[in-house]
């Protein structure tokens, strides 16, 4: 009998290299001749460069460079915005700045030296002289007449406006039965953090002309394209390899200045040129996130039904667009009706130009703040139609058999049932003896928190019409000599764990062991083609191809066995290293048949030696994953402070290949939206000064702040892919921030309090309780 | 994150240490755990010009019970005395307090005496050490001495060591009999330091009454502070709910309170009553329990 792979527990190929420390990450990489870069960055949110001295920093002992803005003008290409989009405005981006600074953090030189410790000092030496110009920091007052220009050619700092509207509003507005909702909500700045930050090594070599290029990166192809195109490098000539990449969350989905700097640097100089971000540059000028107010209303009838939603978007993009910064927002609108049938919808966006660093993607990347939106509205209509939240929920549903599901956001839902993962995390977590134990508590003075987020996210990213640079994805599958198999990926994960999933999906379909597969991605001159890995959509797409190039290379394998068996290619299986009928009546060791292939001295006709197959999966369609989470809270009314007493989590991702996978991504996805809802937030104080530049002030969620998760899911299989899966990548993120602060609104409701913004720190809600204790009085 | 420049020392005694200590004089700096100063050093908020690195002297890391009293040494870490036995029974305060600084990492390297020589405004070590009216080594080529906590702290970042001295030891009286302790802290999320922490002893009077009370606030003012008008509205008095509640509410009088972007002045004081109340009521429990168990 064969060992069963798919949708079993299989432990990580990438585990024993990394929790040894044996892994390679950017800055393990030690090249004969490198030298270390630092970055001078702006300590103003806008002003004037009016000089940059170098002269003492270059007699700093050991400086080999040092590079302005002026240096790299009209030699070194702009960062790349790859947004299309009418009416988008997109200002000059240089990798260095160039006459004017509009954040703080922003490059404006470089120094390179033999030694980091040297470039570090010899940085502190760089004389520049700044004129401060008046800076904007909030996105409302961005849109003032007369507010301050982020741009001094974009006189509205108004870079797109887009419009999304569907169903009939007249008749909304005529209907006088209807209740209207309305809530303003604040989706804070967040700052990615990975553990690992950004890195490059860019190493030209100028007897080969070619340029290699180590980076922290999601799109190691992506950023080949860019980074020959910025420098003016033959693409042919040039190689991306991300290494081991310790986190990114949307971070590193990029062309960041500084790594068209350091390929800039390492063509000048002839030598390997070494970037280590700090943990500070990291939280000032890698790209954040989320960064919206959303202004709501929502038309309901009295039993729950919600005809029509309308929300005006203000999305905070920063001083400049990085690759996708635009693009972000946009995909707010489209998930704004959630698991919900809403016939009327209107979405107004506008992207706002403001002196701080862009946002992008970041885990999640628009859907956070669409689910936000949704399930608090829920909430909300629940509240003011006194209903329960799972009732008002279950109103709106579509049914299963409805499936797909063209929305009024014009995305077409392929497969889900919603009330059967709402019921499931009823169940699991005790619902009604819940809701019963915080009557009791209540009367105590005691208050815990219900709170629900029954969600569906867009995944599986995406049908290359619907993306800036394709959405399609690449898969090789090479068996060797020696019977082993390798499986080249386009897709770089940097966490998630496909160097085993897709092992599963190998070592299952050829019927050989999975210790015999080995997975590559992450190197574009091992890995001909490939995007990238992001948009929850490395297994679903990635995956897929990697799948179709094994169902090639068996069919191949097929045709030679039947040859040798003299029975039908389509009859036979792949089973314990055999090649056999399936009444086992005939058959070849597997390696036998290896062998066939490469010694090649009785192929049959047309069929060509070796084995190696592959395949580029175009997607027709995006997955939409869903699912139901309770969270459970208890407020302490006298301090204000949250427990997080218990979480309830039913995820249904399609098909699963690997739960252990899926709950590692499930868990790590909490974390981050929990942490959104209670604990992060990233300042800029009114002048534009980032008052949360280290982990001092920025509260990255840890271990400590979390109680067990309860974790089960159920599984709907999509048509979009043959494996049927549908991706799990951002799901905890997206679902976990309302069902957070749904339950602490819950637990606040004895209080009158309606609604509050994130995060939810004790003092907010200390004050909340003290004013709804005096309003009471 | 690159410091600038620095010298670095490691002593292998400590009359070596203090001798490189006066030959520095203010451009030397004593390292023991490196989790204050060298985040600073990495930020560029300071930059001795000489490290004197103490870690690597044996004597100085020593808990050890001597009569009535406890002695630690200064580079005992945190974990050390979070996980001592004599601690649990003899002094429960340090090991509670131990428990509840940063993190697991910051345990294992960070020390008591680097700590209190740091003397953030928003470390635990001083609430505790001010409640239990502990007494802090300091030594010099000059001798040495012992400075009593309640003189130790003098400002924001700033203590009673003179420029030549090294924190070489802390000493504390046991629990004594009809004795409770507690301390109680609200961690802020990303520093893991106290935005408020409430240490508290209560001895009791024979007749359950309280004998004596103290109080070690941190977290709220520019430096750790004992509530001296809490423990006044308790001492002599019986623990009534009541009496608790209003002896708390002095918890930061004459306090110039800290305002941060996760707490403002007015909550931290708010902050500061409720957990000493609380603290003092956990303390209470605990002397109870103590008196009736024996």
């Amino acid at each position: 009998m064969a060992t069963k792979l798919l949708g079993e527990r299989i432990k990580r190929k990438e585990d024993p290299r990394l929790i040894q420390g044996r892994g390679h990450y950017v800055d393990d990489f030690r090249l004969d001749g490198m030298v270390h870069m630092v970055f001078v960055r702006s300590a103003h949110a806008h002003a004037r460069i009016k000089s940059v001295k170098t002269d003492a920093a270059r007699a700093m002992p050991g400086v080999v460079e040092v590079l302005t803005g002026a240096d790299l003008q009209g030699k070194l290409g702009l960062v790349p915005c790859a947004v299309a989009m009418e009416g988008l405005k997109i200002p000059e981006h240089p990798c260095l700045a160039l006459g004017e600074v509009r954040y703080v953090g922003e490059p404006v030189a470089a120094v390179i030296a033999a030694e980091p410790y040297a470039a570090r000092d010899a940085a502190d030496k760089l004389e520049v002289d700044y004129e401060p110009l008046a800076a904007v920091v909030d996105p409302e007052k961005a849109l003032d007449k007369g507010a301050p220009r982020v741009h001094e050619k974009f006189p509205d700092n108004l870079a797109f406006l887009a419009k999304l509207e569907a169903g009939d509003w007249k008749a909304i507005e005529a209907d006088a039965g209807l209740k209207a909702i309305k809530a303003r909500f604040v989706n804070q700045r967040l700052a990615p953090a990975s553990m690992e930050t950004r890195g490059v090594v860019a190493s030209y070599s100028p007897g080969e002309d070619t340029l290699t290029v180590w980076s922290s990166t999601q799109i190691p192809h992506l950023l080949k394209t860019n980074l020959a195109v910025m420098t003016g490098t033959d693409e042919a000539r040039c190689r991306v390899i991300a290494p081991e990449v310790g986190g990114a969350f949307g971070s590193k989905l990029n062309v960041y200045g500084e790594e068209g700097v350091a390929c800039f640097a390492s063509k000048k100089l002839g030598r390997p040129v070494k970037w280590i971000e700090g943990r500070r540059e990291n939280l000032q000028a890698t790209i954040h996130g989320r960064d919206q107010i959303n202004e709501l209303e929502v038309y309901a009838r009295p039993d729950g039904l919600i005809v029509g939603l309308r929300c005006r978007v203000i999305a905070d993009l920063g001083a400049y667009h990085q690759l996708l910064t635009p693009a972000i927002p946009t995909l707010t609108a489209l998930m704004i009706v959630g698991s919900y049938k809403i016939p009327n919808v209107f979405v107004e966006t506008k992207g706002v130009f403001t002196n701080k660093m862009a946002t992008d993607a970041y885990r999640g990347a628009g859907r956070p703040e669409a689910t936000y939106i949704i399930e608090r509205a829920m909430d909300l209509v629940a509240r003011e139609l006194k209903m329960d939240p799972v009732d008002v929920r279950m109103k709106n549903f579509p049914e299963s058999k409805e499936f797909p599901l063209a929305l009024a956001t014009g995305v077409t839902y392929d497969t889900a049932n919603y009330q059967k993962t709402l019921k499931k995390v009823l169940k699991l977590g005790g619902y009604g003896k819940l809701r019963r134990e915080q009557e009791r508590l209540r009367k105590k003075g005691k208050y815990i928190g219900l709170g629900l987020s029954t969600y569906v996210e867009i995944c599986a990213m995406g049908p290359s019409s619907r993306m800036p640079a394709g959405g399609w994805e690449y898969g090789t599958v090479r068996v060797e000599r020696t019977g082993k198999a390798t499986v080249l990926s386009g897709t770089s994960p940097h966490g998630q764990g496909e160097q085993t999933s897709f092992a599963q999906i190998v070592a299952e379909g050829l019927g050989i062991p999975y210790d015999d597969v080995t997975v590559y991605h992450g190197d574009t001159a091992v890995v001909p083609l490939g995007i990238g890995t992001f948009g929850s959509r490395t297994t679903a797409v990635g995956g897929t191809a990697i799948h179709l190039a094994t169902e090639r290379l068996k069919k191949k394998m097929a045709r030679i066995a039947a040859h040798k068996l003299g029975v039908k290619p389509g009859e036979l299986v792949f089973e314990d290293e055999t090649i056999r009928t399936p009444d086992g009546s005939k058959s070849m060791a597997f390696a036998e048949v290896v062998n066939e292939a490469y010694n090649a001295t009785s192929l049959p006709p047309g069929i060509e030696p070796g084995l190696a197959e592959q395949s580029v999966f175009e997607p027709p369609n995006y997955t939409f994953p869903f699912g139901a989470h309770l969270a459970v809270v208890e407020v302490d009314a006298e301090t204000g402070e949250v427990r997080l007493r218990n979480y309830y989590a039913v995820d249904d991702c399609g098909r699963v290949l690997n739960p252990m996978l899926v709950d590692g991504q499930i868990h790590g996805g909490l974390a981050q939206g929990i942490g959104q809802a209670l604990w992060e937030e990233h300042v800029y104080d009114e002048n534009g000064q980032l008052i949360t530049g280290t982990f001092m002030d920025y509260a990255v969620p840890k271990a400590p702040h979390f109680s067990w998760f309860e974790t089960a899911s159920t599984e709907t299989r999509t048509p979009v892919n043959p494996l049927g899966v549908k991706g799990v990548g951002e799901a905890g993120t997206i679902a976990s921030t309302p069902a957070i602060v749904n339950a602490v609104m819950d637990a606040l409701a004895p209080f009158g309090v309606r609604h509050l913004d994130m995060p939810l720190k004790p003092e907010k809600i200390w004050r909340a309780i003290e004013k709804g204790r005096a309003r009471a009085a | 994150m690159i410091t600038e420049p620095f010298g670095y020392h490691a002593p292998k005694s400590l009359s070596e240490a203090v001798r490189l200590v006066a030959q520095f004089g203010a451009d030397g700096k004593v390292l023991a755990g490196g989790h204050s100063l060298i985040p600073l050093m990495k930020l560029r908020l300071a930059s001795p010009k000489h490290l004197v690195d103490i870690g690597g002297i044996s004597d100085l890391s020593y808990i050890r019970e001597d009569g009535d009293e406890i002695q630690i040494g200064a580079t005992t870490t945190h974990f050390r005395i979070e996980s001592s036995d004599l601690l649990k029974t003899k002094c429960p305060l340090l090991p509670e307090t131990a428990g509840e600084i940063g993190d697991a990492q910051v345990r294992n390297k960070g020390t008591m005496g680097g700590s209190l020589a740091h003397s953030d405004p928003a470390g635990d070590w001083p609430a505790a050490i001010l409640a239990l009216d502990a007494e802090i080594q300091a030594v010099s080529a000059r001798g040495e001495r012992w400075i009593p906590a309640r003189e130790f702290f003098v400002d924001l970042l700033a203590t009673a060591l003179k420029g030549d001295e090294i924190l070489t030891a802390i000493r504390l009286p046991a629990l004594p009999s009809r004795a409770g302790d507690a301390y109680l802290k609200l961690h802020h999320p990303a520093s893991g330091f106290a935005v408020v922490g409430a240490a508290a002893r209560l001895v009791l009077g024979e007749n359950g009454s309280i004998e004596r009370a103290a109080l070690g606030i941190t977290g709220i003012g520019p430096k750790a502070y004992r509530a001296a008008a809490v423990e006044s509205a308790l001492a002599g008095k019986s623990p009534t709910t009541k009496r608790l509640e209003e002896a708390s509410a002095h918890a930061a009088d004459g306090v110039d309170a800290n305002s941060d972007l996760y707490a403002s002045a007015e909550y931290r004081s708010h902050l500061a009553r409720v957990y000493t109340r609380r603290a003092i009521e956990k303390a209470l429990e605990r002397a109870q329990e103590r008196t009736d168990g024996r």
